[in-house]
């Protein structure tokens, strides 16, 4: 009996907390398809055939380049990923299989970028990629996120690349394949498990940064989805309609992708953090 | 680091030297080209000033005692930097706890619906700081008046204020925002390295007696003391670092009147400057040095204090 009540206990405790974890970002979305009155009327009823409106998503997709910031976002969270995690697993692998004279100072060298953040060297940055003429470019942010998300990769991927069994490259050595097929061709395939946990960690904090592309970029059609999220809010604040909408495009996308990916990114994330 | 494998030491240096090249060189570029040497020079640039005529010239510390006793800069300084320990104590006293909490009732045995509670707990730290910001902004809002109504459902509505926008409250209203969004992330971590303690040792616990609640603070507690370091580290790294929410919601003035201004806004202001005041690349070099040698302090204070008294449990 008093078993059963403590189990009861646990569950009202994490139901409790994940009701106030979900409440409001499904408020925001519920009233994104609900009328004015609607929304000011009854704002925690979900939407009916009477209060149900898309004026909202009508004026946002009018008002703004929407689909130019998505597009701008998807470019540079792709890009960095990608040459993260392929500049990433060739260095974890040469700073993990090969040893050299100042190799143990390189790999410190390359783990202050984990705790140390790239944005304080923005004054820098800025002036930089100016005197590269790479301003307002997304090129600009993807080489900023590269050089960010690139310590971090590394370390999960010697972490998992050290796991890998020594037998299989030195068999395929003494066949005599060279050592960048041996990279290609035998460890990178083995990588896949990590891959997921480095993407996490590489594509959720690029495609959520205000910063840069606040810095970086100054005209419209190279703002990313969370700035113009933040512009257009900011400058239709009264609103109720489009703000709510915005909110809700700039959630959906992110919100489906976790939905569907969330057993391999949590298990990623638990497995690659715990090391 | 893996032993060296004999095959390799076979190679000729100078196709070793290529090989090298060829792996480490592309990522050592872009990370010390983007990454270091930004870092070196804003260091480097907040010990130069300018003149009349827009050169730059060297002035020594000359930067860092106008930041620390010229009024003009150091009274916004210390109040962004008191601000940000307030929320940096926010986040060690409410996220990590609660985390903690969260993660001990999820590693629980046999607790059904675990993936579905963890899934949807960790949903907001996915979401951009922007979008939660104006999220909690209209929740909060008087003009919507959903937390005030929610408040007077349960008989509490003379409890409601417009939170964020009192001057006493707005920081602490800011810094709860961003424990909600961010719990996420103690909660995972520390509910992974629960999971990594051994059956045998809550067995025995549990052979003595104990109760799972005894058990989680007498003998999961201690176990995983180091990853409670991390995760505090990670959370000072990240509150005196932060910018996005404060901007999002309150914008580079951080109102009302700077009572949400942290280390991120203000150096915002400094370098980009703001209503009248010209954006300073030297003075916004300093203020990101003093807050790389607060972290610095921080992670130095972590690796020497913290992470060598602890002990290690390996498995």
């Amino acid at each position: 009996m008093r078993r059963r009540i403590s189990v009861f206990g646990v569950h009202t405790v994490l139901i409790a907390y994940t009701l106030l974890a979900i409440l409001p970002i499904l408020l925001v979305v519920m009233n994104s398809f609900k009328t004015r009155n609607a929304i000011f009327g009854s704002p925690l009823s979900p939407p009916n055939a009477e209060t149900f409106s898309l004026v909202g998503y009508v004026s946002v997709l009018g008002k703004s380049n929407a689909l130019v910031y998505l597009e701008n976002s998807l470019i540079v969270t792709l890009g960095s990923m990608i040459l993260v995690l392929l500049l990433g697993a060739m260095a974890a692998w040469a700073l993990t299989e090969y040893r050299f004279r100042g190799s143990t100072l390189l790999i410190l060298f390359m783990s202050v970028g984990i705790m140390v953040p790239i944005r304080l060297g923005s004054v820098a940055i800025v002036a930089m990629m100016l005197r590269l003429g790479l301003n307002d470019t997304l090129t600009a942010l993807v080489l900023v996120y590269v050089a960010q998300g690139l310590p971090m990769s590394i370390f999960i991927l010697s972490e998992f690349i050290q796991q890998i069994p020594k037998d299989l490259r030195d068999a395929a050595r003494c066949d005599g394949v060279p050592e960048t097929r041996i990279f290609f061709e035998v460890i990178a395939p083995l990588l896949r498990p990590a891959i997921a946990t480095v993407a996490v960690f590489t594509m959720v904090p690029v495609w959520n940064d205000l910063w840069f592309p606040l810095i970086l970029t100054s005209s419209d059609n190279t703002h990313t989805i969370t700035l113009g999220v933040q512009h257009f809010v900011g400058q239709y604040t009264t609103d109720w309609n489009s703000v709510l909408s915005a909110l809700s495009l700039a959630i959906l996308p992110v919100v489906v992708i976790y939905v569907v990916f969330s057993r391999q990114l949590i298990s990623g994330l638990t497995a690659g953090a715990v090391k | 680091m893996a032993a060296t494998s004999q095959v390799v030491a076979f190679m000729p240096r100078a196709r070793f030297a290529w090989l090298m090249l060829l792996f480490l060189g592309p990522a050592v570029a872009i990370y010390s080209l983007f990454s270091i040497y930004p870092l070196l020079a804003t260091i480097s640039l907040s010990t130069y000033s300018t003149n009349q005529t827009g050169d730059y010239i060297f002035a020594g510390l000359s930067n860092f005692v106008t930041l620390l006793t010229d009024t003009v800069w150091s009274k916004p300084f210390w109040n962004a930097l008191l601000n940000n320990v307030i929320l940096f104590g926010v986040h060690m006293l409410v996220q990590n706890p609660v985390g903690i909490a969260l993660a001990g009732l999820l590693s629980l045995p046999a607790l059904r619906f675990r993936a579905t509670y963890r899934t949807l707990i960790f949903l907001p730290t996915m979401l951009s700081v922007v979008i939660i910001g104006f999220a909690w902004t209209l929740i909060l809002s008087p003009l919507w008046g959903v937390a005030e109504g929610l408040l007077k459902s349960v008989g509490l509505g003379a409890w409601f204020a417009p939170w964020l926008g009192l001057p006493s409250t707005a920081l602490i209203t800011l810094s709860l925002i961003s424990v909600w969004q961010f719990i996420g992330i103690p909660m995972m971590l520390i509910y992974a390295s629960l999971l990594n303690i051994p059956e045998e040792l809550v067995d025995a616990a549990r052979v003595d007696g104990l109760g799972q609640f005894r058990i989680f603070t007498h003998i999961k507690l201690p176990l995983i003391l180091p990853t409670i370091g991390m995760v505090s580290i990670l959370t000072f790294v990240g509150n005196f670092n932060a910018f996005d929410l404060i901007y999002a919601v309150k914008g580079a003035l951080a109102g009302p009147n700077f009572a949400s201004d942290i280390l991120g806004t203000y150096f915002y202001r400094t370098f980009f400057g703001y209503q009248l005041q010209v954006g300073s690349p030297t003075m916004g070099a300093t203020v990101a040095t003093v807050m790389f040698l607060i972290i610095l302090m921080g992670v130095c204070a972590y690796l020497f204090l913290v992470q060598r008294r602890m002990l290690r449990y390996t498995f």
